[in-house]
């Protein structure tokens, strides 16, 4: 056999095993895409692998009840909050344990990082609790506030690392140079650990995103997130499966656009940039 | 001036610059050479501020600038890694510390591309530092080292990471440029020869301390110690315990010769005695020449000289002589030297004072 057959013979069958996984990966999105164009009637009552009387009504119940798409609003701005603030607090930090050596900085770096390792049932009492005493149950900020305790460890972990991907030399050459810190952090340091920083507020805005517990535990109306409306949707009526399936839709759209914006740099963020 | 008094630097315990104390010129070319380790760096990043002294004072032009903040003092320093901003281009790169003291843009591109001619870097300036060979990239420090004028300039091995013709010609330009600025200019090395190309003064360094300064050439052919005579030499200085007793200098049987008249005040006792590579030879010159019979180990031949590692009494030596020779393992060999280019030292390593003789 020639090199040639070889290689179109190994070809022929490369594509089975990438089909596959694509496959499973994607049916349950499918399916979800599929149901949220589908009236109730068909969902409960067919078995169908696309819809017969393709419908849009779903979405449009949610893109006109406020009750549906304030969820959506509050979701957005309590994230953003979160990534802007955990971003922002854990550059300083990232930058301090990258760049000194100070009493028990590793055992706080580690500290940090075990806060990631609780569930979050064990802070939604406390949580509750306290935020009930500052009166800032129910507010968007409160809910921005609560993620930082795992988003904050997860940024600073991500950006250490791409912060001592940066020699120390280039700090210094700049200090030498004239710059003062703020002036090189900014102009000299930020660029070079901009993809660290995508990486981090990507994490941010995905663990905020479908974080449930905590959310819902801190809201009752006003801030209340999309993911607690969804698991709320049993009416007089039954449950509503088609809204639910285009609820759905819609809350991965969000996570889908951030990805697409850092897909080049989400491995080196899983190696927290010692790639 | 910079003048270091009485400078120590600990870090957890560990000395890395021990009580050196050091004053340097304006418009001069000061070396600083020792071993991996030696302290050069430490020093230097003492020198330029980056560091405070655990004890000690650094003094300039007479002020005392220990920890004032590197920003304010005007100094400017290239390290053996290539360090540029890798964000903006070569020209940005060159014109940053140009921007940072407030120039207009007309002066600033004067300087830049003026810096940039010098190195020869103005095809690139559109480029990012990390598009450029290793070579352009230290020209890319060095140029910003130069366009900022500093009155003190530390350069860190800043040719140890390029190729050799490189090295030959940036090691030839480097001090013609920097000295037309009247600066203080620090150069670190770990090779001999490069102190010894540069020329102006050397400072050698051993575990942190200082262990002579003055003149490079001077420090080349005086060491004040065992220590400074073995930093110095590349190939290793060759050494040798002697006893000086009834007018005759001899390690045993192996090696025996009258006292020199330069070493005839020296009171009887052990020494170790020193002399460079270079100074060993095959050749018979004067009636005072000491021989030593000797066993090839191996040569190494670069063409123009060759390398004769050889063996005598215990002790191995090497020689570095001018053109081929060839010997087998195990062959037989006369080495010649004289007595007038002895390096002698005291038992606690100084050396001793006589007269000098010969130039080396």
């Amino acid at each position: 056999m020639t090199a040639q057959a070889k290689q179109t013979q190994g070809r022929s069958f490369a594509w089975l095993v990438p089909a596959l996984y694509i496959f499973f990966l994607l049916l349950p999105i499918y399916w979800l895409v599929n149901m949220s164009f589908k009236t109730n009637t068909e969902i409960t009552g067919t078995f169908s692998l696309y819809p017969h009387e393709p419908t849009l009504r779903n979405y449009a119940v949610i893109f006109t009840d406020p009750s549906w798409y304030s969820g959506y609003i509050n979701s957005i701005i309590y994230v953003v909050m979160n990534t802007v603030i955990s971003v922002a607090a854990a550059l300083p930090a990232a930058y301090a344990f990258s760049r000194y050596r100070f009493l028990g900085d590793k055992h706080l770096f580690f500290w940090l990082l075990t806060n990631r390792m609780a569930p979050p049932a064990v802070f939604a009492l406390p949580f509750f609790q306290l935020y009930s005493a500052f009166g800032l149950i129910d507010t968007h900020i409160a809910v921005a506030l609560a993620h930082c305790l795992f988003n904050v460890p997860l940024a600073v972990w991500i950006l250490e690392g791409f912060m001592s991907g940066v020699p120390k030399e280039i700090d210094e050459t700049a200090y030498i140079d004239g710059y003062s810190f703020p002036r090189f952090f900014i102009k000299i340091f930020t660029p070079l650990i901009a993809s660290g920083i995508g990486v981090a507020a990507f994490f941010c805005f995905m663990f905020s995103w479908v974080e449930l517990l905590i959310a819902r535990t801190l809201t009752t109306t006003d801030a209340k997130p999309i993911a607690a409306i969804m698991t709320r949707t049993v009416s007089a009526s039954g449950m509503d499966w088609g809204v639910l399936a285009a609820a759905g839709v819609l809350t991965i759209i969000p996570g889908a656009i951030v990805i697409y914006f850092v897909r080049n740099y989400i491995a080196k963020g899983f190696a927290l940039g010692r790639v | 001036m910079l003048e270091l008094r009485n400078v120590s630097r600990a870090v957890g315990g560990a000395d890395h610059i021990r009580n050196v104390s050091l004053a340097l010129e304006r418009g001069t070319l000061n070396v600083l050479l020792g071993p991996t380790l030696a302290g050069k760096t430490s020093l230097m990043r003492l020198m330029a501020g980056l560091d405070e002294p655990t004890s000690g004072t650094v003094h300039f032009d007479g002020a005392d600038v220990t920890g004032q903040p590197v920003q304010r003092r005007n100094v400017a320093m290239v390290y053996q890694q290539f360090i540029n901003y890798p964000a903006l281009t070569v020209y940005e790169n060159i014109a940053s510390p140009l921007r940072i003291q407030g120039r207009d843009s007309a002066t600033i591109d004067r300087e830049v591309k003026r810096a940039a001619e010098l190195m020869r870097l103005t095809p690139y300036l559109d480029r990012t530092p990390l598009n450029l060979s290793g070579g352009q990239q230290q020209r890319t420090a060095l140029a910003r080292a130069m366009v900022k004028n500093a009155s003190l300039v530390l350069l860190d091995e800043p040719l140890a990471n390029l190729d050799y013709k490189l090295r030959e010609e940036l090691r030839e330009e480097l001090p013609k440029i920097f000295a037309e600025s009247g600066a203080i200019f620090v150069y670190a090395t770990t090779e001999p020869q490069e102190a010894l190309l540069l020329g102006g003064n050397t400072a050698v360094l051993s575990e942190g301390q200082m262990v002579q300064f003055g003149p490079t050439v001077d420090v080349f052919r005086r060491p004040v110690s065992l220590i400074s005579a073995r930093t110095f030499a590349d190939p290793p200085l060759n050494t040798l315990s002697v006893e000086k007793k009834n007018g005759r200098i001899s390690h045993g049987e192996a090696v025996t010769f009258p006292v020199p008249a330069h070493l005839q005040h020296l009171p009887d006792g052990a020494y170790t005695i020193g002399i460079q590579p270079h100074h060993l030879t095959t050749r018979a010159t004067t009636p005072h020449t000491v021989s030593i019979h000797a066993r090839a180990i191996i040569t190494e031949i670069t063409g123009s000289e060759s390398f004769v590692h050889f063996t005598f009494a215990g002790t191995d030596w090497i020689m570095l002589t001018p053109g081929v020779l060839e010997l087998d393992p195990d062959d037989a060999v006369e080495v010649l030297f004289e007595p007038t280019n002895l390096l002698v030292f005291d038992m606690e390593g100084r050396a001793v004072e006589y007269e000098f003789h010969t130039a080396a």
